[in-house]
């Protein structure tokens, strides 16, 4: 589904806060997985999932979604293949629009825009049982500007929009780290929900170990712009955090602050 | 009395700076951009008007001419900050350089041009205030509905939220670039439609008209909004109370002429009214605000379920 090929990215290239972001970085995901990835602070993966999501153009290497060269697409195009969810709850969604037309527009990503009336009474219906299945209570409030809710919930709405024409692959970047732990348990729990249901390909960040270990059927851990370390299935379940410390541990030769906090 | 006498040419001449306040508004409130091209494109409006009523083109013919050269100078800006990354700002005062020399290119050199009132059907005039009202209230109506249409769409959607939120915008497959540029030719559009007004109400395009229009747009924009956002903030109501913005600048504005205030100052009155608009909200967050205590979970839940 994705392939990435010695992707490399150097910021500030030639002067002496130049830092190289990706070095060289090489992966594959197949239909389906669901790919937790973890990593200190500057190991590359908020870079690999913006150079994924276009927001800038890699130095070097080649990035194919579902056999499609989108190396060089516009971030917006690109959007066609992709469901996003950011880490700041303030960035996945329009605050001084309604939350159906939030909805209306990511509706129609991928699709082209047309001069008709953008929220239907029919997909007001639509929407209202798309937002019980989050069970937060937002299916009455369709006509709420999203700026007056809470970061958990413009962050599940931003889930539903990112996922609602499903994507090929779904890109979360630390999606719970900045709401409260009750909150971002239900968000993680609803995020679940929409992958297996919807079967996504999925990439997700985070920096809590014990999330990284139970979600998903897929590990990676990044460090200075490459990947360290990559497990999957049986060997992934039974990971511990102490033994995913000790094999960071050994294969970087340092312990990350953050890392040896969670 | 003199007062009373002055209204309704405060209130014609509002309606136009109202309708010239709705396509700042488009600029400024919906895509997030301060755009300076609008003390140019509503001049470009007054001098396509006034020549092409010159030559002896129908009324409807110059006032569509001229809304599209102003909408090509909001394209202008448009490319200038999206395609060759230019602020916002630089772009929108690059243009209204430009756009001085061509509105002189315009008039012919000449530095003002008159319309003859007589040999053109004018749709507004100064001399007949009660009609030009009449035709203004038409057009702004137009105007609004047209535009509670198209920003209702699934395309016009995007436009609003170009301006709320660019990095939702793209992620969701918004060009957020060409929706600058459409969004910003549409501003300048109405914009030079005022300007195509304002040149027959006042029967000449000048090639001074419209220095310090941005300022005008915005203080219709704060004085309207400051009493639509009470009533209901939709679009509609906003676009309403712009308009309604202007006119209370023109009554406020024939006032302080008639209390005596030289012309010369008027300039300076604008400035100070938007700057008060503008520093208000600042100066009441920063100084005035009472000290709630703080209730995290009851606004982390916001009314709603467990989230």
């Amino acid at each position: 589904m994705l392939k990435i090929t010695d992707l490399q990215k150097t910021f500030n290239p030639g002067t002496v806060n130049a830092k190289t972001a990706l070095n060289g970085l090489n992966l594959s995901l197949a239909d389906g997985d669901f790919v937790t990835v973890i990593g200190g602070n500057g190991a590359g993966k908020s870079t690999l999932l913006n150079a994924i999501a276009g927001v800038w153009k890699p130095d070097f290497g080649t990035i194919e979604i579902d056999g499609v060269d989108v190396t060089r697409m516009p971030e917006f195009k690109r959007a066609q293949f992709l469901g996003r969810v950011f880490q700041d709850p303030m960035k996945g969604t329009s605050p001084d629009m309604e939350i159906a037309e939030n909805l209306a527009i990511a509706s129609k990503r991928g699709a082209k825009r047309r001069f008709v009336r953008g929220v239907r009474r029919a997909d007001r219906e639509k929407y209202r049982e798309m937002l019980a299945s989050l069970e937060l209570g937002l299916e009455n409030r369709l006509s709420t500007k999203v700026g007056l809710l809470s970061g958990g919930q413009r962050q599940a709405i931003t889930l539903l929009m990112a996922t609602m024409n499903r994507p090929k692959l779904l890109l979360l970047d630390e999606h719970t780290a900045a709401l409260d732990p009750k909150t971002a348990a239900k968000v993680l729990e609803l995020t679940d929900q929409i992958v297996l249901k919807n079967h996504l390909t999925t990439l997700m960040i985070t920096h809590n170990m014990r999330d990284a270990i139970a979600h998903g059927n897929r590990l990676i851990m990044m460090h200075e712009g490459n990947i360290l370390l990559d497990v999957s299935g049986e060997e992934k379940k039974n990971l511990t955090v102490e033994q995913l410390l000790n094999l960071f541990t050994q294969a970087s030769g340092i312990v990350n602050d953050r890392m040896a906090l969670n | 009395m003199a007062f009373l006498y002055a209204l309704p040419g405060a209130i014609a001449e509002g309606l136009i700076w109202g309708l010239m306040g709705i396509g700042v508004y488009i600029s400024y409130k919906i895509l997030d951009i301060a755009d300076l091209t609008v003390d140019g494109s509503i001049c470009t409006g007054a001098c396509v008007c006034a020549m092409l009523l010159g030559s002896g083109a129908p009324v409807w013919v110059a006032v569509l001419a001229a809304m599209l050269a102003g909408a090509l100078a909001g394209a202008v800006t448009g490319l200038l900050h999206t395609a060759l990354g230019i602020p916002s700002i630089l772009a929108g005062i690059l243009t209204q350089l430009m756009l001085y020399s061509v509105n002189l290119f315009i008039l012919g050199g000449k530095s003002l041009v008159a319309i003859d009132p007589r040999a053109n059907d004018l749709w507004v005039h100064m001399s007949d205030n009660p009609a030009s009202i009449g035709a203004m209230l038409i057009l702004v109506t137009v105007v609004i509905l047209c535009l509670w249409q198209f920003f209702y769409t699934e395309i016009g959607l995007t436009l609003k939220s170009t301006g709320d939120n660019p990095d939702m915008s793209r992620a969701q497959g918004v060009n957020v670039k060409l929706n600058k540029v459409v969004g910003l030719s549409i501003a300048n559009g109405i914009v030079a439609l005022a300007g195509a007004m304002l040149a027959q109400y006042k029967g000449s395009a000048n090639i001074n008209d419209g220095r310090g229009a941005i300022v005008i747009g915005l203080a219709a924009i704060f004085i309207g909004l400051s009493v639509s956002m009470k009533i209901k903030p939709n679009f509609v109501v906003s676009l309403i109370g712009v308009l309604g913005g202007g006119v209370i600048y023109y009554i406020v504005y024939n006032l302080v002429i008639l209390m005596g205030l030289k012309t010369d100052y008027l300039k300076m009155l604008s400035a100070i009214i938007v700057t008060i608009f503008l520093a208000v909200p600042y100066l009441k967050g920063e100084y005035f605000t009472k000290r709630k205590p703080l209730q995290p979970w009851k606004t982390a839940n916001g009314g709603g379920g467990n989230a």
